[in-house]
């Protein structure tokens, strides 16, 4: 059974169209990533997926249950790290995670249990009983996490989660998500970073101006263009042709030695895949 | 039941942490009103054969009840515009109706504390009253009618700024016109006819007569208790309606 099914997506505001009819779906277990410009449409999917926008039109489904049809118990199913930090700054870490607890339902016992254990999980143990406000930006975004994981939910949605942080926070928190993925929870990540996208997801779907454009594995998606680039800066920007290996690559380079112009040789990415796809830069 | 809880839970430790700022700061428009109104103007006027000072504080009651169970409304706004908790609470398994109660809990909560420190200056000042289950009701029903409109005025403003202009238009000149600091009754007919529909007019007599120790005002208290339902489904599809 597929974790997550979205069908035929649509959402409108005032007339503008942020998601055009869009499909995908989720193996269980699986990172799933969104990856798109600023206003593809990413954080409107989570948004319905999540219950805070109402859909447009289209069915989603978590584990074959239709979230619109039973959204209180879609919701028990869910967590979610929303890219804007929304947590009580004057409270303490706990406050914050009895809270949420309580919202979804769990015992105090329960809360203190699995509270104490996802703060090991996340390395805040001994903030537990500090004030949010006087963490830092990495901090606060693992206690995001770690709320969002306090109820135990089948599928976690990161919208952005690693969004200006700096690269050493941003991998400690990769390597998070990898161990929350290997204890079977089924996450979709919205990212603009490719790198992220790379890292982190066994699938990528590439988001632009409200359709899904492709979905496959990342190494699929690159391979299409070929293993090597090489990108050659001209007056009017950055040219990049594609090879399938090396050879070839470095073969085209000694036949430009000539024009004097700056090219460099580098392995294919998702960028390129995506720029390919899209016509645009993430 | 959980859900309820949560929201209320979390509303109390706002408060809780800010608890000596908000005492002094629920202090501060009681005192003013006593000392210049009380105290300054009124020390020669009777009302009814009563002195000002007892025709006032009963009115201070529901004005504050008014007031800080409105005020709930600042707090969502932090939730929702600044802190973005709001959006947790809405991606949570939890009913409209359960986070509208818990937050007009919330919003009875602070009416209470704040009209326990008018009760506690009263009792400083000297002046006794009768603290019986009609006072406390028209409390009860006073702060939670407006709690639930703090609650809906939140969710349909789209801005802070835009806080400010609903308490600027209508809670301030309910505060002043509501039977707080002068009997309705004395207002040319038209007028008494408006003030008679703001729900402060009869929050503020029956909470008076009940502080006088005098026969209950079954009318304003059936009045309240048919606001507080309206408001209350206010607030329900006004949380409703903030989804998106």
């Amino acid at each position: 059974m597929m974790a997550v099914e979205v069908k035929d997506l649509r959402k409108s505001y005032n007339g503008f169209e942020a998601l055009k009819g869009i499909s995908f779906h989720l193996e269980k277990g699986e990172i799933f990533a969104l990856l798109g410009p600023n206003g593809a449409g990413k954080t409107t999917t989570i948004r319905i997926l999540c219950g805070l926008t109402r859909p447009g039109g289209g069915q989603a489904f978590f584990f074959g249950m239709d979230i619109f049809k039973n959204p209180l118990k879609a919701k028990k199913l869910a967590g979610l790290v929303p890219q804007a930090l929304n947590l009580d700054l004057d409270l303490t870490v706990w406050e914050n995670l009895l809270i949420h607890g309580l919202l979804f339902g769990l015992s105090l016992q329960e809360i203190k249990e699995q509270g104490q254990s996802l703060m090991e999980f996340s390395g805040l143990r001994a903030r537990l009983h500090h004030k949010v406000r006087t963490l830092s930006g990495g901090m606060r975004r693992r206690v995001l996490i770690t709320r969002a994981l306090l109820h135990r939910p089948r599928i976690l949605f990161l919208d952005e989660p690693t969004v200006g942080l700096d690269p050493h926070i941003r991998r400690k928190l990769w390597g998070l998500i990898k161990r929350i993925q290997q204890q079977g929870t089924t996450i979709l990540l919205t990212t603009h970073y490719i790198e992220e996208a790379e890292f982190l997801a066994n699938r990528v779907a590439f988001i632009d101006n409200g359709t899904l454009v492709i979905v496959d594995k990342p190494q699929n998606l690159t391979s299409r263009l070929g293993k090597y680039a090489v990108d050659i800066v001209q007056e009017d920007g950055l040219e990049t042709k594609y090879f399938p290996d090396r050879q070839s690559a470095e073969d085209f380079i000694l036949s430009r030695r000539e024009t004097g112009t700056t090219v460099t040789l580098r392995r294919v990415n998702l960028e390129d895949a995506f720029v390919y796809f899209t016509g645009k830069r993430v | 039941m959980k859900g309820f809880l949560a929201v209320y839970l979390r509303e109390l430790l706002i408060m809780w942490h800010r608890l000596p700022r908000m005492v002094l700061s629920f202090s501060v428009s009681p005192v003013l009103y006593l000392v210049a109104f009380g105290l300054g103007l009124g020390k020669h006027i009777t009302i009814h054969g009563r002195p000002y000072l007892e025709f006032l504080i009963p009115g201070l009651v529901a004005a504050s009840s008014m007031m800080q169970g409105f005020g709930i409304n600042v707090e969502i706004n932090v939730a929702r515009f600044y802190m973005r908790v709001f959006e947790e609470i809405q991606a949570a398994p939890v009913s409209n109706l359960a986070y509208v109660l818990g937050e007009i809990l919330a919003g009875v909560s602070r009416a209470f504390l704040s009209v326990s420190i008018i009760l506690f200056i009263t009792a400083l000042a000297r002046v006794s009253f009768s603290y019986g289950p009609a006072f406390w009701a028209g409390v009860f029903l006073n702060s939670f009618i407006f709690a639930a409109l703090g609650v809906t005025s939140a969710m349909l403003i789209k801005s802070h700024a835009d806080q400010a202009l609903v308490s600027n238009f209508i809670i301030t000149p309910m505060a002043f016109l509501g039977g707080t600091f002068f009997p309705v009754g004395n207002m040319p007919g038209p007028v008494q006819i408006i003030l008679k529909t703001l729900p402060l007019t009869h929050a503020s007599r029956l909470i008076r007569q009940a502080a006088y120790g005098q026969k209950i005002l079954w009318n304003d208290l059936g009045i309240l208790v048919a606001l507080a339902g309206a408001s209350l489904l206010l607030a329900y599809w006004s949380v409703d309606k903030a989804r998106d």
